[in-house]
């Protein structure tokens, strides 16, 4: 059993009694010891956090602490050390079901990543909900990750997708996503935030009219947990998931948020360990949840190390940061328009720090590479989302998405690596 | 930047933007296709051929600099010349760029030779080696659209 200490040491934070103190950027960058770094001699400026974030010393250092001091298995050991590690893995969950604002932490399923999320949603209410002739509504801005696990589906049961279109501006057309109910509509899935064109979807609002004709919502928060808090509660939705490292946690956890009367209807999703109440070879009984949608050793360290991200988070005036990020946007968007034959693409009305562009005819990955040479790492091609590419009728792009941790200096690097481009290529 | 002005040289930019031999050859003995799923880079190549030798060679396609400057340097390069030749050709280009202990020069190489600084950028060789792949592919006449991923 653990020691009066280790259980206080398991203790989530109290924000409230602690307040964050306000947004600092040259103290949270303290924080990042990665972005002290220099690339091809050049200090890092670092505008690919939509593939994923850059992780703070307190999700490094809980990783150490957990392999250091409490690894074992857990919820099957009776010794000292799974115990710890027990606790530790369930007061990460705790730390999610608060920061997400969950009804109970029975409705956080640790996964992947959103992509494992979604295939999960797929295998299990989808496999038992949809038939022969029922419909999927997503959108146009869907990530691959949400479109190909509704495909595949549809393929298997002769179901159909229905897609809600976007204007140019990368906004979705509402009006087009009323009428796209049928009888037959069985889910929405939609994406919150592109991450391609950062518009930020009004899900609140999507999940109250697919309420109206009675159908569930998944909504797939990959890149919008980063940028700003989201509460289920307040959404409604029956499904929701994200991946861990795009929220400065490590790679290879996630979580997949479902309402209780969802799950609990649910088939499991895996078998194996873990996810059972009682074998023997006539009968089986399930497990409670989370757990009968987590067969097997989970990553208990990826837990922890999202467990701390949000402490981090929580300790940092998150939504002082979300100030900051849409102030650097704003500048970002006003120093790119003054670069000569720039095409920003995703110019919603409501958007996060993501800015896609194409270049005069350069091609992005040529643009990627001399960018490298300055330092600047950026996406370049097609983001995952060739519907986005196709609706403007481009192969690919170059994507700067921001964090809170990036500064004025960055996109300063970002602009003067553009005219080197431009140099370049004539 | 002294480096990337040895990767965005002169003549690549040059055939970036006026590629030779950028055309559908219809008929054409011989028809690949190269797909780079990872930046959605493709090419077409087509081929003439009398007996063994590379009559006629065409392409088609959309892509980053490299990889349509280096299409345009392998049609001039091959054109002419016998499948045999292309092959070693096709080998040595790899080697160039892939083989540490290359040490192909100008001599050998020729105008290809401009391609030697993308050994230094490990992410862009396979713009570099797609048209050489697909043209492989032409003169093995393979149906399906070879790509640079497994
Ligand atoms: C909007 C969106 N959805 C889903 C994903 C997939 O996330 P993961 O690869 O972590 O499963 C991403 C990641 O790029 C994304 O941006």
């Amino acid at each position: 059993m653990s020691s009066p200490l280790d259980i206080l040491t398991l203790q989530p934070p109290e924000p409230a009694a602690h307040p964050a103190p306000p947004f600092d950027v040259r103290r949270v960058r303290a924080d990042f010891p990665i972005l002290g770094q220099q690339v091809q001699g050049q200090p890092l400026v670092y505008l690919d956090n939509g593939a994923t974030a850059q992780k703070p010393r307190a999700v490094i250092d809980a990783l150490s602490h957990y392999y250091t001091d409490q690894n074992a298995n857990v919820h099957r050991g009776v010794h000292h050390l799974s115990q710890i590690a027990t606790d530790a893995y369930e007061a990460a969950r705790r730390k999610v079901a608060t920061f997400i604002n969950a009804a109970s932490d029975r409705e956080i399923i640790f996964v992947r990543g959103t992509t494992e999320g979604i295939n999960l949603i797929a295998q299990t209410f989808g496999r038992e909900q949809i038939g022969e002739g029922d419909e999927i509504i997503i959108s146009e801005m869907e990530h691959h990750s949400n479109i190909v696990p509704w495909w595949m589906l549809c393929r298997e049961k002769g179901a159909k997708l229905r897609v809600i279109p976007m204007n140019d501006r990368g906004e979705l057309c509402m009006d087009t996503y009323q009428t796209l109910f049928s009888s037959r509509t069985k889910l929405v899935s939609i994406i919150h935030i592109s991450n391609v064109l950062g518009t930020v979807n009004p899900v609140r609002e999507m999940v109250q009219i697919a309420h109206a004709h009675g159908v569930p919502v998944h909504i797939d928060g990959a890149q919008a947990v980063p940028h700003q808090r989201v509460d289920m509660r307040d959404l409604g939705c029956a499904f929701y998931t994200f991946s861990g490292h795009k929220m400065f946690a490590p790679t290879g956890i996630g979580v997949l948020y479902g309402s209780e009367t969802y799950l609990d209807a649910m088939p499991p999703y895996q078998g194996g360990g873990s996810m059972i109440q009682n074998v023997d070879f006539d009968n089986i009984t399930y497990g409670n949840l989370p757990n009968k949608f987590e067969a097997g050793t989970p990553n208990i360290a990826g837990s922890i190390g999202l467990g701390a991200a949000i402490d981090y988070l929580n300790s940092i005036d998150f939504n002082g940061a979300a100030k900051y990020e849409a102030n650097l946007l704003e500048y970002a968007h006003d120093v790119l328009r003054g670069v000569p034959d720039l095409k920003l693409l995703g110019t919603a009305e409501c958007k996060v720090g993501v800015l896609s562009f194409i270049l005069a005819d350069i091609h992005p990955h040529d643009v990627g590479t001399i960018l490298d040479q300055a330092g600047v790492a950026v996406r370049a091609g097609h983001h995952c989302a060739q519907p986005v590419m196709k609706h403007y009728d481009i192969p690919a792009a170059t994507r700067a998405s921001l964090s809170f941790y990036n500064t004025r200096e960055d996109i300063d690097a970002l602009v003067s690596g553009l005219h080197s481009v431009r140099k370049i290529f004539g | 930047m002294s480096d990337l002005r040895e990767l965005y040289q002169q003549l690549i930019l040059d055939h970036n933007k006026n590629p030779r031999n950028f055309r559908v050859l219809d008929p054409a003995d011989r028809f690949a296709e190269g797909y780079n799923p990872l930046c959605g880079d493709k090419v077409e190549v087509y081929l003439q051929l009398h007996g063994d030798r590379i009559k006629d060679i065409g392409f088609q396609g959309s892509g980053c600099a490299i990889s349509k400057a280096s299409a345009s340097l392998m049609t001039e390069t091959i054109k002419g010349k016998t499948l045999g030749e292309s092959e070693t050709f096709f080998k040595d280009f790899q080697a160039m760029l892939t083989d540490p202990s290359s040490n192909l020069g100008l001599d050998q190489m020729g105008k290809l030779f401009a391609f030697a600084g993308v050994r230094d950028y490990p992410t862009r060789i396979k713009c570099a080696t797609l048209s050489w792949h697909a043209l492989r592919a032409a003169i093995e006449n393979v149906q399906t659209p070879i790509t640079t991923e497994r």
